[in-house]
């Protein structure tokens, strides 16, 4: 007897490689992650409440929500920016740009806060000229920013990539001969076309930008209530041995994370269908 | 014949004008040096700060070679664990039509979407002395948390999806049509896949492999939450990067930070030069 909830195939070996890669996706990925969620739900909701809307892990939100969110509009505009450029133009050295691009994907995160640390703080590569101009960079929110930014250019880049490379020239080409200006097209042609892929690529970068810990903890400074982000909060309240403190907020996090994973599939799916009606 | 050249015409007006494109470019490139470039070259300037006698100094710690040792045995575990899962997950995905396909496709997705400090939680909350297996682990004198297999763990975890991700839609796109006549040809299973199926991925699991491979020597959140930072024991190179820097040990920290930059740079390379070679292979 075969399965019925399976198609009938000459090619042998599917129990095999299924319940083999479904019980090492059980045994690494569910069962652990839903250890997060029990613990959660056993705790009194209460003490759950409290937890998570403690002025410190407040103040956390705050800086990381905002910090991503302004990271991922940068990213917007000048990965567009980028995108464009890449795709559009023909230039000496748009190759190794093109590979730069996955720079922030390639290297540690912890590598990464380093070295923004080193450019950032006072006395460094940059914060030198900074620092006379009354900018602090490094140990303050801007520094957050600045960590935030750098993770997250490479996911706009290469969603925008493809979708502008779809786009349909004769469609600005048409615009162009009915008379609308460069700018006229961007904004009624190429932006709207191209829109459900920047929405992608901004949702994908603020997700990871809310995760991202390494790449943040050494340029941020860690001052409760000012430069804290929630990921090290997550680490301190576990350190201090406060294990309901940090899965409560674990499952806050983890919770918007999946929220927003949700919205990037509606987005593609809302766009794929507009396509498929010939939008 | 006023219709080509209006079409002409059209087709001037939407392209942009040279003055945009300059403007444009040097935007990126700026942007782009600026913000990953300049970083990229400062560790390197860092590490060479004191000279080259002090970078090689940096390696006679013998807490950075435990360091070096630990990163390599976690990825020479994580990775062809998670290589044998990518195989058989994209074999029963993109071979066979089955109710679920998608369901499961989302699930091996899902570590991507935790964020690495919680990826490590995850794994306290369950072997942690707290946890639910804690006590069971203590009695029996096993220690996961704090402890070489946890680093391992988190980072199986965190690099979970790499060559799935790669293979399935790879696998997907070639269809069965050449197993199945290699099958119906006489061939037995292994024999199908290791001459028809392996040939056929062989880049695209590269691709998987060396993308699996930098992010599990690289992770930082995830093992840092799990490692107990304990020096010459349960510290992997990014961990310990983070020690030196901490102690304004600067030129050792970046001298250990320009080794996986090193790796950085030789994973972009690989990358580029794959991309190039599918290409190719595309294009013939």
């Amino acid at each position: 007897m075969r399965p019925r909830w399976k198609q009938y195939s000459v090619l042998p070996g599917f129990g095999l490689t299924l319940g083999y890669s479904m019980l090492y996706l059980s045994l690494v990925v569910l069962v652990p992650l839903s250890a997060l969620f029990f613990r959660t739900a056993n705790m009194p909701v209460d003490d759950f409440w409290r937890t998570i809307t403690d002025p410190r892990v407040l103040a956390s939100y705050r800086l990381t929500f905002g910090a991503s969110l302004i990271g991922a509009s940068i990213n917007a505009v000048f990965g567009f920016v980028v995108a464009w450029t890449l795709v559009r133009y023909r230039f000496p050295g748009r190759k190794l740009l093109d590979a730069v691009v996955d720079l922030p994907f390639a290297l540690p995160t912890a590598v990464s806060g380093i070295a923004l640390t080193a450019i950032f703080a006072k006395t460094g590569w940059l914060g030198q000229y900074l620092t006379p101009l009354g900018i602090q960079a490094a140990f303050s929110p801007l520094g957050v920013t600045i960590a935030l930014t750098f993770i997250g250019l490479p996911f706009v880049v290469r969603t925008l990539q493809p979708a502008l490379e779809e786009l349909d020239r004769e469609a600005e080409e048409a615009s162009a001969s009915l008379g609308a200006n460069r700018l006229q097209t961007f904004w009624r042609v190429i932006l709207p076309t191209v829109f459900p892929a920047l929405v992608t690529g901004f949702a994908l970068a603020f997700a990871r930008a809310l995760g991202e810990y390494g790449s943040v903890v050494f340029i941020s400074g860690n001052m409760p209530l000012k430069t804290e982000i929630t990921s090290l909060l997550i680490i301190t309240k576990l350190e201090q041995y406060d294990y309901a403190g940090a899965t409560a907020i674990a499952t806050v996090m983890l919770i918007v994370s999946f929220l927003l994973l949700l919205a990037i599939n509606l987005v593609q799916w809302y766009a794929a269908r507009g396509y498929q009606k010939g939008f | 014949m006023a219709a080509p050249t209006s079409n002409a015409a059209a087709a001037d007006r939407s392209r942009d004008p040279l003055w945009l494109r300059i403007v444009l470019i040097l935007i990126s490139i700026a942007f782009v040096g600026l913000l990953l470039v300049l970083p990229l070259t400062v560790i390197f300037m860092e590490a060479l700060r004191e000279g080259w006698a002090s970078y090689w100094a940096a390696f006679r710690d013998p807490a950075a070679w435990h360091a070096i040792k630990l990163t390599v045995l976690a990825a020479s575990i994580a990775v062809p664990l998670n290589l044998v899962f990518g195989l058989a997950a994209a074999w029963a995905i993109a071979k066979f039509d089955f109710r679920g396909k998608s369901l499961f496709i989302t699930l091996i997705d899902l570590p991507f979407a935790v964020s690495p400090v919680i990826s490590g939680v995850i794994y306290v909350l369950l072997f942690g002395l707290q946890g639910w297996l804690g006590p069971w682990l203590a009695s029996h004198n096993l220690q996961i948390i704090f402890a070489v297999p946890g680093i391992v763990l988190a980072t199986i975890f965190v690099t979970f999806p790499f060559v799935a991700r790669e293979l399935i839609p790879l696998m997907q796109e070639q269809g069965a049509d050449e197993e199945q006549a290699a099958i119906s040809l006489g061939a037995g299973g292994w024999q199908t896949f290791w001459r028809v199926t392996l040939p056929n991925i062989k880049w695209g699991l590269l691709y998987g492999v060396i993308l699996c491979n930098a992010r599990a020597m690289g992770e930082f959140g995830a093992v840092s939450v799990v490692s107990g930072h304990i020096r010459g024991k349960t510290n992997t190179l990014p961990l310990h990067i983070e020690i030196l820097y901490n102690e304004y040990n600067v030129v050792a920290a970046f001298t250990m930070a320009s080794l996986l930059a090193l790796l950085g740079l030789v994973t972009l390379a690989a990358k580029t030069w794959l991309e190039w070679k599918v290409q190719q292979n595309s294009t013939r």
